[in-house]
C-alpha cells in the first residue's frame, strides 16, 4: 500500500504514485469533501490522457467531480472494482480506491507536483 | 396524513391478484384484428390486476402522503408555487378544447387558434416585445428555442463565429445546460458581492465569439440587475443578443416591461408566473417572445388572423423548424388564458407588488435570526442563510428545510443560489396572506429556538412524515427504479 | 384576481418592513422602467364572464366524426383517471425535492416507470419526457453520445414530427448524418439494413409506424448490432397489449408517445414521453428518476436518484437540459394502465387492430379507393383515393361532419394521392359504416 508520503497531488487533489506504470487516484482530503462517492466513470485503457484535461468522472449524491490527468499518458489499467463498488472510493483512497494506471508519456511531470508537506499546507490554505 | 397512510406502503403491483378486473373494453370489433402471431408479444406485460375501488383506494392513499399548494404553504424560491385557480382546470377541460386533434382542420380548430392568438398578443403586449411562439413544453425547453433562435439569427448574418454564451455564476441549472446541448460553449461569470452581473468583466468577456447573454431579471437572489441599460448597451455593442430568463418574471409583471429593458428575447414558464399547476413535476408550458429581428425564425406553426379567420401560418422558410411535435402544451396555455382573462393591467401590477411585499415582510420578521444575504430590499424572493447561532449548534440549512415539513409547511429552495453558502431561498408569491406569512415566520422562530436548545432534535426532523429522512446514498448506488 | 391583501395589511406589512411606501421598496428598478402603459384590458372579467367566454372558444371547436391519428390518438378517459389526477394532493404538489412531504407524487412515478418497463420490456424508464417527439431525439442524443458516432440511420416509417423534432435538437448541424431506409411495402427494407447500418450510431425504427404498419423487428437487433450500431425503437403504447415488446426484439433504447395512455388530444399537449432503455444505458438517461430506497428506520421510501445526470447539478455537462417533466400525464397513464391491467390493455389493442381491420375492409371496397400497401397494420392504414385527397377530405368533412383521415402527400409525395385513416377503440360498427357510406357519396 501506498502512504500518503509517497504520492505527488495536484492542486484539483488528484495523486498520483509515480513509475514506469503510475497509479493515480484522489486524496483522502478530496473524498472526505466529497462525501458518499455514489458512481465512478472511468477512462478506457489505451485512451490518451493529456495532463490537466477532465478523463473521469466521481458523483455524490448531490454532485459531479470532474477528476483530472496529473500527468499525461496511455492508460494501462482501470479500477473495476471501484466502478461495482465506489465506496472503496471513501474508505481506501490510496489502496484500493485507486482509479487508473497509466504510462507516462513524460516522465518528469509528476516532479512539478506537490509533495505530502506541500500538498497539507495547501489544503490548510484552502481552507481559509 | 393518517395512521393507514403510513403502515400500507405495499406497490400497486404487491395489491395484484391473477385474474382480478377492473376496467374492459368490449368493442365487439376487436374479433376482426387480424395481427399474425409472429408480430404479438410473447409475454404478457407484468402490470398489476386490480379491481377499480383498489385503484381508487390505492391513489387516493398516495394523495394523501403529498404536500401540494392547496394543502400546505410552499415558499419555494425560484418556483414561483402560487395558487392554482379551480377555474383554470374547468376551462381545459372543456371538451371542445380537450377532445380537438392536433391536426384537425383548421375550420375545426377556430376556438383555440383564436385563443393562442389573443393569448399570445397579450403575452406579447406584457412583455413589451413584438412576437412569439408558445410551442415550447416548458422553461428549459424554451431556453433551448430561445438559443436556437440566435443560432439561426447569427446564421442569416454570416456569423457562425458566435458559438459562446455568457452565463453568471448566479443561473438556473438550465442555462448552461442548454447552452452545451446546442454545442454552444459557457463562459461563466463572477458575481460581484451585492449578487448583481458584474459589467466590467462583462465587457472584458464580450466580443466577436459572444453570441447571447443569458440573465435571469430579477437574479437569483431576487435582487435587480439595477445597471440593466449598461449591460444591454454593452452586449449589443458587442453585436450578441440580451436573453432573459423569465423564470422570476413575478417580480416584474404588470410593472416594469422587458423589452424597455433592452432584452431581446425572453421566455415565460406559465406553471410559475401565469398560475398553472406543478403536477408534481409538469406539464408546464413557456413560450420564447422576442423582437422583430428574431421573428423570422420562430417555430412553425404560429396563428395568424386572416380575414375574420385564424390560421396555422407555417411562414418564413428561415424558421427553426419544430421543437416540439405539433402546437405545444395547448391544455396548459388555456389554463393560462382564463387567467390572463381574470386580470386587468392594473391587476396585473398588483402581482408583482404583493409579491414583493410579502418577500420582504418575510424577511424583514426573520432578519435578526436568519440574516438576508442581501443589504438591500429584495424584489419578489429573498435569500437569508441560518445565521451564527445554529452554525454554532452544527445546524444546516438542510435541517431547518426538514423542520419546516415537521411545522406543516414546505421547505423553501435549499442550496441554491449556488453562489451562497447555506442558502434558504424564501419565495412567498402574492396569493400568501399576511396571516399565513406570519405562521410561516413563527415557524421558523420555532426551528431557531429548537436548534439553538436541542439540535439533535432538528437533525432528526422530519418525524410527522409518512417517512424520515431517507438513505439517498444507497438509492444512488444501487439504483432500484422499478418493481 | 387571486390577492388577499387589504388596504390595511399592505401597510401594516410596509410599517414591519420600515419602509415608507411601495415605492421604496422598488428603489433598485430604475424609475423611467416603472410603470409603463400597457395596452392591455383595463377591466377583467369576473368568473362568470370569462367562462361565457371560454365556453364560446371551446364551441368554436366543432368535433367531427374524426378519423385522424398519426401521432395523437382518440381515446376513453376512464372516470377514475379524471378523479385521481384532479385530486389536487397530486395536481398543485411540486417537483418532489423534499422526498418525506412528497412520498405520494414519488412512490406514482415508481409505479409509472415500472409499468413503462412492463409494456416496453426494457429494464428502466425515467420520469417522462415532454412528448414522444422529444423522447425519440433524446433516445438518439443519446446513442450518438454511447457510440461516439454520428450517423443515424431511420427507417421511412417514422413519424416526420419526430424527425423534425430530431433534426432541430441537433440544431441542424452538417456534423449529423442522416439515412433513411426506404420502404418497400409500407415497412422498413430489411435488405438493404446491413449495407446502410455500416459506422451508424443508431438504426432508429418505428413500429407501427407512421404509416400505421408493424414492422417485422425479427432479426433487425442483430444486424444493428453486428455494425456497432445500437436500436431505437418507439412504439405506441396501447399496441404493446398485444404486439412484440422493443425488449423482446433487442432495442436498446423503447420511447413512444404516452398520450395514447388515456390522455385527452388537447390539440397536441400536455402529452407524455415515455424513455426507457437496457440497464447498461441507465446514465444515458436524461431527466428525473425515482428510485425505492430505506428511511433511516428501515421503512421503504421513494427519492429521485442519479441526479448528478441532470442540469440542477452538472450544469454544462448534464445529459439534458430537461426540469420540468410531464409528471401528472405520467400519473395518468399509470393509472389508466392499472384500471385496465395487462387483459384490459390487450382487449384495447385488439379493438384497436379490429377497428381499423374493418374500416379498411369497407373504404378499400368504395370504387376508386384501395389499401396502399398489403403489409399487416394496427390502428391505421394508408388508403389511396381517387383525385385530390386534401379535396376529399374538406368535402366530407363538410358535407357530413367526419374527419376521414390525414391527406399524407406533403409529407409522403411519393405515395400519391393518399390519406392515413385511424380507427380507435372509440370507433363502432356504425361510426364505421357511416364513414364508408360519406366517402362514397363524395367520390
Amino acid at each position: 500500500m501506498a502512504k500518503p508520503e509517497e504520492v505527488k497531488y495536484t492542486k484539483t487533489h488528484e495523486y498520483v504514485l509515480p513509475g514506469a506504470e503510475a497509479t493515480v487516484g484522489i486524496s483522502d482530503h478530496a473524498q472526505h469533501e466529497m462525501g458518499d462517492v455514489v458512481f465512478v466513470e472511468l477512462p478506457k485503457v489505451g485512451q490518451k490522457l493529456e495532463k490537466e484535461k477532465p478523463c473521469a468522472v466521481v458523483e455524490s449524491v448531490k454532485s459531479a467531480f470532474d477528476i483530472y490527468a496529473p500527468v499525461s499518458g496511455e492508460v494501462t489499467a482501470v479500477n473495476d472494482a471501484v466502478t461495482g463498488e465506489p465506496a472503496l472510493l471513501n474508505q481506501s483512497p490510496l489502496e484500493k480506491g485507486w482509479l487508473f494506471k497509466l504510462k507516462p508519456s513524460n516522465p518528469g511531470e509528476a516532479d512539478a507536483l506537490m509533495d505530502w508537506a506541500a500538498y497539507q499546507e495547501f489544503v490548510k490554505q484552502a481552507a481559509h | 396524513m393518517t395512521c393507514s397512510a403510513k403502515l400500507d406502503n405495499r406497490l400497486s403491483i404487491e395489491k395484484s391478484d391473477a385474474g382480478r378486473r377492473g376496467l374492459f373494453c368490449k368493442n365487439p370489433l376487436r374479433a376482426r384484428a387480424k395481427v399474425p402471431a409472429n408480430l404479438r408479444r410473447k409475454a404478457a406485460p407484468r402490470l398489476p390486476e386490480l379491481a377499480e375501488f383498489d385503484v381508487v383506494r390505492h391513489y387516493t392513499r398516495l394523495s394523501r402522503m403529498n404536500f401540494s399548494v392547496d394543502t400546505h404553504f410552499y415558499p419555494l424560491g425560484s418556483c414561483t408555487m402560487k395558487y392554482n385557480p379551480r377555474f383554470n382546470e374547468e376551462a381545459a377541460a372543456l371538451e371542445g378544447f380537450a377532445a380537438l386533434h392536433p391536426l384537425a382542420h383548421d375550420s375545426c380548430s377556430q376556438g383555440t387558434l383564436e385563443l393562442i392568438h389573443d393569448l399570445g398578443a397579450r403575452l406579447t403586449e406584457l412583455c413589451g416585445l413584438d412576437a412569439i411562439t408558445l410551442q415550447p413544453a416548458a422553461g428549459a425547453h424554451s431556453e433551448f428555442t430561445g438559443l436556437l433562435l440566435a443560432k439561426a439569427y447569427f446564421e442569416d448574418k454570416g456569423q457562425k463565429e458566435r458559438t459562446e454564451i455568457i452565463v453568471p455564476d448566479s443561473a438556473h441549472g438550465t442555462n448552461p445546460a442548454t447552452a452545451s446541448m446546442m454545442g454552444f460553449n459557457t463562459v461563466n461569470i463572477a458575481s460581484k458581492p451585492d449578487g448583481r452581473l458584474d459589467v466590467e468583466e462583462l465587457k472584458k468577456r464580450l466580443g466577436p465569439k459572444t453570441a447571447v447573454l443569458m440573465l435571469t431579471v430579477p437574479n437569483t437572489l431576487g435582487i435587480f440587475e439595477s445597471n440593466i441599460e449598461a449591460i444591454a448597451k454593452a452586449v449589443h455593442d458587442a453585436g450578441a443578443l440580451l436573453y432573459m430568463d423569465g423564470a422570476n418574471l413575478n417580480a416584474l409583471i404588470g410593472m416594469v416591461k422587458p423589452g424597455d429593458l433592452g432584452v431581446d428575447m425572453m421566455h415565460l414558464n406559465f406553471h410559475k408566473t401565469f398560475s398553472t399547476p406543478h403536477g408534481g413535476g409538469g406539464p408546464g408550458a413557456g413560450a420564447i417572445v422576442c423582437r422583430r429581428h428574431l421573428a423570422p425564425f420562430l417555430p412553425v406553426p404560429t396563428v395568424r388572423k386572416e380575414g375574420g379567420r385564424y390560421v396555422s401560418d407555417f411562414g418564413d422558410k428561415r424558421t427553426i423548424g419544430k421543437v416540439k411535435a405539433f402546437f405545444g402544451n395547448t391544455g396548459v396555455l388555456v389554463k393560462a388564458y382564463a387567467y390572463m382573462l381574470a386580470h386587468s393591467a392594473r391587476e396585473l401590477g398588483e402581482i408583482a407588488e404583493c409579491a414583493i411585499l410579502n418577500a420582504n415582510y418575510v424577511a424583514a420578521k426573520l432578519k435578526d435570526l436568519y440574516p438576508s444575504y442581501s443589504k438591500e430590499y429584495c424584489m419578489h424572493e429573498c435569500v437569508l442563510t441560518p445565521g451564527p447561532d445554529l452554525a454554532a449548534k452544527g445546524i444546516k440549512t438542510l435541517d431547518v428545510a426538514k423542520g419546516l415539513l415537521d411545522r406543516g409547511f414546505h421547505a423553501p429552495t435549499v442550496y441554491f443560489p449556488l453562489i451562497v453558502h447555506e442558502a434558504i431561498m424564501i419565495e412567498p408569491t402574492e396569493t400568501e396572506s399576511k396571516e399565513t406569512l406570519d405562521e410561516f415566520v413563527a415557524a421558523m422562530r420555532d426551528i431557531h429556538a429548537e436548534g439553538s436548545a436541542n439540535p439533535q432534535a432538528l437533525k432528526d426532523a422530519p418525524v410527522t412524515q409518512p417517512v424520515k429522512r431517507l438513505d439517498e446514498v444507497q438509492a444512488a448506488r444501487q439504483p432500484n427504479l422499478r418493481w | 384576481m387571486y390577492i388577499p391583501h387589504t388596504k390595511k395589511d399592505k401597510e401594516e406589512m410596509l410599517k414591519t418592513i420600515g419602509a415608507s411606501s411601495f415605492q421604496d421598496l422598488v428603489k433598485q428598478v430604475p424609475s423611467k422602467f416603472l410603470n409603463p402603459r400597457f395596452a392591455l384590458p383595463a377591466e377583467s372579467l369576473d368568473e362568470a364572464q370569462a367562462a361565457a367566454r371560454l365556453d364560446r372558444l371551446a364551441k368554436n371547436n366543432c368535433r367531427p366524426l374524426s378519423f385522424l391519428g398519426a401521432g395523437a390518438y382518440e381515446r376513453y378517459t376512464p372516470a377514475v383517471v379524471k378523479a385521481i389526477t384532479s385530486r389536487t394532493e397530486f395536481l398543485t404538489a411540486y417537483t418532489p425535492y423534499q422526498p418525506e412531504a412528497s412520498q405520494g407524487t414519488l412512490q406514482a412515478i415508481y409505479e409509472f416507470q415500472s409499468t413503462v418497463c412492463a409494456l416496453y420490456g426494457m429494464d428502466c424508464a425515467n420520469a417522462s419526457m415532454y412528448d414522444g417527439a422529444s423522447s425519440f431525439a433524446e433516445a438518439v442524443r443519446a446513442a450518438v453520445r454511447v457510440t461516439g458516432r454520428k450517423k443515424i440511420v431511420y427507417a421511412a416509417g417514422v413519424n416526420p414530427q419526430y424527425m423534425d423534432t430530431l433534426k432541430t435538437y441537433f440544431a441542424h448541424s452538417p456534423d449529423y448524418a442522416y439515412v433513411k431506409v426506404p420502404l418497400k411495402d409500407g415497412a422498413m427494407d430489411k435488405p438493404a439494413l446491413p449495407a446502410l447500418l455500416e459506422g451508424a450510431a443508431c438504426l432508429a425504427v418505428q413500429t407501427p409506424n407512421f404509416l400505421g404498419v408493424i414492422e417485422d423487428m425479427d432479426g433487425v437487433a442483430d444486424l444493428a448490432k453486428k455494425a456497432g450500431a445500437l436500436l431505437v425503437a418507439a412504439a405506441d403504447p396501447v399496441s404493446l397489449g398485444i404486439l412484440a415488446a422493443p425488449g423482446e426484439y433487442g432495442a436498446d433504447f423503447a420511447v413512444g408517445e404516452g398520450q395514447s395512455l388515456g390522455l385527452p388530444l388537447a390539440y397536441g399537449g400536455p402529452y407524455l414521453g415515455l424513455f426507457s432503455c437496457r440497464k447498461e444505458h441507465v446514465r444515458q438517461m436524461p431527466g428525473r428518476i425515482c428510485g425505492m430506497t430505506k428511511d433511516k428506520d428501515g421503512r421503504r421510501g421513494f427519492v429521485l436518484t442519479l441526479q448528478a445526470r441532470e442540469q440542477h447539478i452538472r450544469r454544462d455537462k448534464a445529459a439534458s437540459n430537461i426540469c420540468s417533466n410531464e409528471a401528472l400525464c405520467a400519473l395518468s397513464a399509470t393509472v389508466y394502465s392499472a384500471l385496465y391491467g395487462p387483459e384490459g390493455l390487450k382487449e384495447l389493442a385488439e379493438a384497436n387492430a379490429g377497428a381499423a381491420a374493418f374500416a379498411a375492409e369497407r373504404l378499400s371496397a368504395v370504387k376508386g379507393c384501395s389499401l396502399k400497401f398489403k403489409s399487416p397494420f394496427f390502428n391505421e392504414f394508408v388508403l389511396a383515393v381517387p383525385g385530390s385527397a386534401a379535396a376529399l377530405r374538406e368535402k366530407v368533412l363538410a358535407a357530413k361532419g367526419i374527419d376521414i383521415g390525414l391527406p399524407l402527400t406533403p409529407l409522403y409525395p411519393e405515395l400519391g394521392e393518399t390519406l392515413l385513416v385511424c380507427a380507435t377503440e372509440t370507433k363502432t360498427e356504425a361510426d364505421i359504416l357511416k364513414l364508408e357510406a360519406a366517402v362514397k357519396e363524395a367520390i
